[in-house]
């Protein structure tokens, strides 16, 4: 601690030295990586299978990956951490899903059709929108401000042979110099999916709607305000690895926010968004031949937030203060039905009504130092409480923390430095962090939340401490006309990591559970990422692309930690020419034979697919059709992969097809 | 302004005291004890009519809280300074016994009002009834009365009256939560032993083990559950009752004496499930 403490320190004194020379400005380089998602998007960039999920977007990252509990709703993975130790953020906002057994991450409530871009930071690099320690993705919605003006509508379908996946869309928008706004409307309906060899995934289908509308009006040249909603509903979601399905998953977020531009002073740009989302999920296990006992188990999450982001440039910095908070109510009950009709009702609940308020303050400078070097620091402070508001609840928790008191605070704090030097076609970079994170409802306030992953019985610890997070990175490129290439590699060091760690004197209240688990905290636990990006421009049209990635988590008694993936690599090789595309590609695992046998994994084989996909665009009607087609895992591998719950293996050979035809 | 605020003041403080002078006047005719209370029978002799109430306005199989008061027929006055006792007696073919009862005492704070407690430890059936005499005293003059009372079973075990392995003849009653809530309960029992057919006893320094567990749901249990035992001699067991949720719950018991070694009740095990000595509650 007091070595980092020491080495930031050594940075910002020399930020300080550095300042005083310095004469050029040039926008500092983003330390984040940037998916592009939205229609309206040079060719260039374009993906060759637009209709993909969000989730398939954002695996295209070195740094994602997702666990999978069946056809729908994947947990995206930062830096091999999950939900707890990461942000997920669409524009800024803050959103909670309703669930305890995380069959709702945020990224299952939107569609790409919402969106034009993610952005996954590393790290602390992400902690713009709140504590985080593995990273952050921060969701971009279409920002329709500066297009050409007039209507503008595109209608989309996509089918997909594997899991008979309908998918129909349309996005309808008018711009006036005046005002602006933007529907758009997706609907997904599948069947199960197969694996390889033709074996059907019972309980993987799926229906999603999503509807969202933005409308904007500048209030004159300077300042506009925006408002925004998406509504999303999924509904008869199967999760073939868990035992329960979702009946319903209901999201709806909105927004309102301001935004101003000045000129000519040394704000660039404010923008203040207030926002407000509720979620209502429900668990069914009715269709389910064999249950024990029936069950159920919904849950309700609402948030409302604010930020007022103000970013500027003096001189050498290029500075931004975010100040956020949030209020989130997170409800979720159990009912179970005796086969006796005559016995009452078991309930429960298991997240007992916990309010979280947060509210922080980050700040960050990017400071040219020289024509060639920047250096990045950022900090937050924030205070974070918790509150049990329910007396129920807070007496059934009570029974395993007699002295619990229903309210906790906490004060989260971060601080990070980047220094990126550039040299020829060179580009090196190093960073250190420090950053704290609170637990979360179901670590500190869960009760009996079953996890049919390891068997047991979870129990949350309104005691635990912060988690504290000691990062070192690393990136290193390499970049000519042709070529470019990309090494990053981050390190943590996690203080108090937060586990569920067996109580054999507890029993399971969940049958067929192997015992009940508390979360607590283990002195320490490390992870370690690396990935390498390659890319060359084998000749005019011609693009190769290549990805490794190699990560590595271990406890303080040097056991595995789970989810952490074998090396995982991927390469494809694309042609494009004007309107025409056609690409091959193949990704895959080593085996994991570093699997976390402590925390209930075992071995999964390596395994590697293939893709074939193609697109063309023709002019129609003074319009233009756009038809994407392609063969997903070619050679109908059957395969699981060390993120899938309960090994549940994925999907098999797949041809799909997406048509989007821009209407005007 | 503020001789307005202060006259307000007397003028409020007036109008509580003329209030409150009212409401003495209603006390003389203490009326309303037994508020709360629902009355269960009358029991009459040529003297006195004695009321008996409880919370339900019935006697039940296990624990009753049973509050009393007596009427004087000439007068119509509630008796203030009686002293009472009783015996419950229960009728049977072959032969009468008693029940564990407690003292009957005034009920502090109130004029007409005494109370004490009884522990059925069988209801009423067609060959069977039971009866209570009341015998008190009122400026020295003793008086009786008796009269068959209607016990119903109840449909949760709540009493248990069994013959330990040492062949002394026990009852054990449950007492509280009497309204059982998620969390930790305070659980309070009350343990006799049986001297004679008319004579109860508490047992002092015995160990009451218990094991909640839900028959519905796989027979799990709960955490963080303490074993019952006694604050003072002559008392009640104490312990602490973890519910972790709604619903039917049988709380398994094993009886432990002085010496540790189990005179009624089974370990909970998956083969020989619950045990011969038990309590249910739901809610």
């Amino acid at each position: 601690m007091k070595t980092i403490a020491t080495i930031l320190l050594a940075t910002f004194t020399s930020i300080c030295f550095a300042q005083k020379e310095e004469k050029d400005s040039i926008s500092p380089i983003g330390l984040n990586e940037i998916i592009v998602i939205g229609k309206k998007i040079p060719a260039y960039k374009k993906q060759p299978k637009s209709l993909a999920t969000v989730e398939e977007y954002l695996q295209q990252s070195s740094k994602v990956n997702m666990v999978r509990r069946g056809g729908y709703a994947l947990e995206p993975i930062i830096n091999s951490m999950t939900t707890e130790r990461t942000i997920i953020t669409i524009d800024g906002m803050r959103i909670f899903g309703a669930c305890t057994d995380k069959m709702d991450p945020v990224t299952s409530y939107v569609e790409v059709s919402n969106l034009s871009e993610a952005t996954i930071a590393s790290g602390q690099q992400g902690s713009c929108h709140g504590p985080t320690i593995g990273g952050a993705i921060d969701m971009k919605r279409t920002n329709l401000m500066q297009k050409e003006l007039g209507w503008n509508g595109i209608f989309k379908t996509g089918y997909e042979t594997n899991n008979q996946q309908k998918i129909i869309g349309t996005s309808i928008g008018y711009n006036d110099s005046s005002f602006y706004f933007n529907t758009d409307f997706t609907y997904r309906d599948a069947q199960n999916y197969k694996a390889g060899n033709h074996q059907e995934i019972n309980f993987s289908q799926f229906t999603k709607y999503n509807l969202s509308a933005t409308a904007g009006y500048y209030l004159n040249k300077k300042s506009a305000i925006e408002g925004a909603i998406i509504y999303d509903k999924a509904t008869d979601v199967g999760y073939p690895a868990l035992p329960m399905d979702v009946s319903l998953a209901k999201a709806t977020i909105t927004s309102l926010r301001y935004n101003y531009t000045p000129t000519a002073t040394y704000f660039t740009n404010w923008e203040t968004k207030v926002y407000f989302n509720t979620i209502t999920h429900r668990m069914d296990d009715t269709k389910r031949p064999s249950v024990p006992i029936h069950m159920d188990m919904p849950g309700w999450s609402d948030t409302y937030g604010y930020y007022s982001k103000l970013k500027g440039k003096f001189k050498k910095h290029h500075f931004m203060a975010n100040l956020n908070g949030f209020y989130n109510k997170s409800i979720a009950e159990m009912t179970m039905y005796p086969n006796n009709p005559k016995e009452n009702a078991m309930f429960m609940y298991t997240w007992p009504d916990v309010r979280t308020l947060y509210n922080g303050l980050y700040l960050e400078d990017a400071i040219q130092v020289s024509q060639n070097a920047n250096i990045r620091v950022s900090t937050t402070i924030g205070i974070h409480s918790n509150k049990v508001a329910d007396e129920f609840g807070l007496q059934s928790l009570q029974i395993f923390y007699p002295d619990m008191n229903a309210s906790k605070n906490r004060i989260l704090k971060s601080l990070s430095g980047n220094y990126i030097l550039h040299h020829n076609k060179f580009e090196y970079g190093f960073g250190l962090a420090y950053g704290e994170r609170a637990p979360s409802v179901s670590e500190g306030y869960g009760y009996y939340l079953y996890n049919s992953n390891d068997f047991y019985d979870y129990i949350g610890n309104p005691n635990l401490e912060n988690e504290k997070s000691f990062e070192a990175n690393l990136s290193f490129g390499f970049k000519t006309g042709k070529f470019t290439s990309n090494l990053t590699s981050s390190f943590f060091h996690i203080q108090d990591y937060i586990v569920g760690k067996i109580d054999s004197n507890i029993q399971p209240m969940t049958i067929g559970a192997s015992g009940v688990k508390i979360y607590n905290a283990l002195n320490y636990a490390t992870i370690f990422n690396t990935d390498l990006n390659l890319e060359y421009k084998l000749a005019e049209n011609w693009n190769f692309k290549t990805m490794f990635v190699y990560s590595y988590g271990k406890d303080d008694n040097n056991n595995n930690l789970p989810f952490i993936s074998p090396l995982r690599y991927s390469g494809d090789i694309q042609y494009k020419k004007e309107q025409f595309n056609i690409g091959f590609g193949a990704s895959g695992n080593l085996a994991q034979t570093k699997f976390a046998s402590v925390y209930g994994e075992t071995k999964t084989p390596d395994y590697v697919i293939f893709n074939l996909n193609t697109g063309y665009t023709f002019p129609w009607n003074d319009n233009k059709l756009s038809i994407q087609a392609g063969i997903e895992n070619i050679f109908d591998k059957y395969y699981t992969t060390f993120s899938d719950w309960n090994k549940i293996p994925r999907q098999g050979r797949n041809f799909f097809v997406n048509v989007a035809y821009t209407l005007f | 302004m503020k001789n307005l605020k202060y006259l307000s003041i007397l003028l409020l403080a007036i109008a509580f005291f003329s209030c409150s002078s009212d409401s003495d006047s209603v006390q003389e005719n203490p009326i309303n004890e037994t508020s709360g209370l629902v009355k269960v029978q009358e029991l009459s002799n040529d003297n006195h009519t004695v009321e008996l109430y409880t919370e339900t306005g019935k006697l039940i199989q296990g624990y009753n809280q049973i509050s009393l008061r007596i009427k004087d027929k000439t007068t119509n006055k509630y008796i203030t300074n009686a002293s009472l006792n009783w015996t419950p007696i229960m009728n049977m073919s072959t032969m009468k016994h008693s029940c564990p009862k407690s003292l009957i005492e005034k009920v502090s704070g109130k004029q007409t009002l005494y109370n004490g407690d009884i522990i059925f430890q069988m209801a009423q059936n067609t060959s069977a009834f039971w009866e209570l005499k009341i015998n008190y005293i009122i400026n020295a003059i003793d008086y009786t009365v008796t009269a068959p009372i209607s016990v119903s079973a109840s449909d949760k075990r709540t009493v248990n009256s069994f013959t330990g392995t040492d062949g002394v003849k026990y009852i054990l009653a449950y007492i509280n939560p009497k309204n059982p809530k998620i969390g930790l309960n305070n659980m309070t029992v009350g343990l006799y032993k049986m001297e004679d057919m008319m004579t109860f006893t508490a047992v002092d320094n015995f160990k009451v083990k218990i094991d909640p567990r839900m028959p519905s749901m796989g027979n799990h249990s709960s955490p963080n559950n303490t074993d019952l035992v006694q604050s003072v001699s002559g008392g009640l067991y104490n312990g602490k009752l973890s519910l972790t949720m709604t619903g039917y719950w049988k709380i398994n018991l094993q009886l432990l004496n002085t010496s540790d070694q189990i005179l009624k009740g089974e370990e909970f095990t998956p083969e020989n499930l619950p045990s011969s000595l038990f309590f249910e509650v739901e809610f």
